[in-house]
């Protein structure tokens, strides 16, 4: 018997009209399935790359590795205000225009012009070239025509995005239904931001499986409640308020009565005295009304939304009025790199900064639960001994993101939009 | 010289606890020993109610070395709750070679 409301169909995974059958974890396991992916999806999406109060005025630039799409890209506030993109290249040696000391990690700062470290060739922020060191000596060169190759780069609620293929839908229209149900949410006013990264040797969706069902949540995290709150959360098990699906993105909404919880004997003597936990702070603070897409079954025990956007961003809004990311960037077939950043309203005093921290510090060893847990997933799946694993209701969207990625696969393959797909191991 | 304010001073023993960085404190409480976080837990935690309310009129702008020191502190008081409260050891269990490293942090 479910505690909460299953659609007409008796389950979610026919109500979204996925198969029901046991899958195949091949699109994780295999190098050349990871390269058909890095063209179909790495290099045709919207990826987010950041925010925009990473970029807080004209002139401020970040640089993103992304290995999926093969390339570096270099982000940057021009001399108008408007974000900008560019492959992080050189138009001369084809040398990485933006680092620091080390060619592979990400740098950020301000500046009024970009200047390779090769030949000094200087570029405006807008992308033109503006300094030939010894022009003179080229043939017939036209700095007109040797500008930055430009990236698409689009921003929706203060979140920048970039695509690396031309025909893409505008970003607005790619982020769907959705998207569109938390626009209006107050994500600008939640500056005060802890980033945390991790490398995971698990294929890139593998995490995000973990992270797109809580029917682990009372097994995995069993010692992280009181042990006889672990022991009822086991018997009950865990059932979703509600999921959507939309295109290839979706949505896990989830109770969460933790943040007070009921009884202060469900929770640990230090969350009991600094009232905050994984849920986040207990007192939340007033950021007006929620936008409709939040809490879709209007349900009172509401606790979190949790988005995917497809491929690699989730988006994680937790009812006391804090929000989380998660994003999943491949560099390899069984290795990715993690990144997560939690986003509060600044703190007014000292003890609200300790409130934070107790929830972004019990983030941290939940995740490191998670991830040694994807390692051990990867080896076996790599073993090959078992081809077929079968999948819960609860596990819905793990179904619907492997079948979206072979989907993305199969047409970039066919050219063919809406080529059939099966997540099988007989496909 | 006292690090700590006066109203706290009994945890000035345990004033090396108070620093500055998530990745600092993570990496004392997997250095130390059961005894050893068990200790600092003992003699912080009896406080944490009064720091709090102590810390609620402290603002982060501006903060002097001594409010820097004693949020530092509590804040390690909360990397350590996990293995007093929760894992009885300082690793998290089956957390195995994984990490996860804090790559940008407010500060203080």
């Amino acid at each position: 018997m479910p505690h909460f409301t299953k659609p007409p169909e008796g389950s979610w995974t026919e109500h979204f009209g996925l198969d029901t059958g046991p899958v195949s974890y091949a699109d994780s396991t295999s190098p050349a399935h990871y390269e058909l992916e890095q063209d179909a999806i790495f290099r045709k999406t919207w990826l987010n790359v950041g925010r925009v109060e990473q970029l807080p005025k004209n002139g401020s630039y970040f640089t993103k590795e992304l290995d999926a799409a093969n390339t570096s890209v270099v982000l940057v506030r021009d001399m108008e205000g408007e974000v900008r993109a560019f492959h992080n290249m050189c138009r001369h040696r084809g040398n990485k225009l933006v680092w620091n000391d080390y060619p592979g990690e990400e740098v950020s700062g301000t500046c009024r012009q970009f200047t390779c470290k090769y030949h000094g060739w200087r570029y405006g922020l807008e992308g033109q070239l503006t300094f030939v060191q010894q022009e003179g000596e080229f043939f017939d060169l036209d700095k007109d025509d040797l500008g930055l190759a430009g990236v698409n780069v689009d921003v929706w609620e203060g979140f920048i995005f970039v695509n690396f293929d031309p025909e893409a839908p505008p970003l607005k229209e790619y982020m769907g239904r959705l998207g569109a149900g938390i626009e209006g949410y107050p994500f600008h006013l939640m500056t005060q931001k802890h980033t945390y990264k991790a490398e995971i040797g698990a294929n890139w969706k593998l995490f995000i499986d973990a992270f797109m069902e809580f029917y682990h949540a009372p097994v995995l995290h069993a010692k992280q409640a009181t042990d006889e709150e672990s022991r009822k959360l086991q018997g009950y098990g865990f059932e979703a308020l509600a999921y959507d699906v939309d295109g290839p993105h979706s949505l896990v909404s989830s109770w969460g009565g933790m943040a007070p919880p009921k009884d202060l004997g469900m929770v640990k003597p230090i969350e009991r005295v600094l009232r905050s936990g994984l849920f986040g702070v207990w007192d939340a603070p007033d950021i007006g009304e929620l936008p409709e897409g939040l809490n879709p079954a209007r349900h009172p025990a509401w606790g979190e939304d949790s988005f995917l956007f497809f491929p690699n961003f989730t988006l994680l809004v937790w009812k006391p009025n804090w929000y989380l990311t998660y994003h999943y960037w491949p560099t390899s077939y069984n290795t990715h790199i993690f990144e997560c950043s939690l986003y509060f309203v600044p703190p007014t005093n000292a003890y609200e900064r300790l409130q934070q921290e107790l929830a972004v510090v019990t983030f941290k060893e939940y995740g490191l639960q998670d991830g040694n847990t994807l390692e051990a997933t990867q080896t076996m799946l790599e073993s090959g001994a078992i081809q077929e694993f079968p999948l819960c209701d609860q596990e819905v969207l793990l179904r619907h993101l492997h079948t979206t990625a072979r989907r993305y696969v199969a047409e970039h393959e066919s050219g063919q939009p809406g080529t059939p797909v099966q997540i099988s191991a007989a496909s | 010289m006292p690090t700590l304010p006066a109203a706290f001073a009994e945890l000035e023993p345990f004033a090396d606890w108070a620093l500055p960085s998530e990745a600092d404190r993570y990496a004392k409480r997997v250095q130390s020993s059961m005894d050893e976080l068990q200790t600092f837990y003992d003699a912080a935690f009896p406080r944490l109610e009064d720091g709090a309310e102590y810390l609620k009129g402290v603002a982060l702008d501006g903060i002097s070395d001594e409010d820097r020191s004693l949020l530092h502190l509590f804040e390690a008081l909360v990397t350590v709750s996990f293995p007093v409260e929760v894992w009885r050891q300082p690793r998290v269990p089956d957390s195995g070679a994984s990490s996860i490293d804090v790559v940008v942090e407010p500060v203080p």
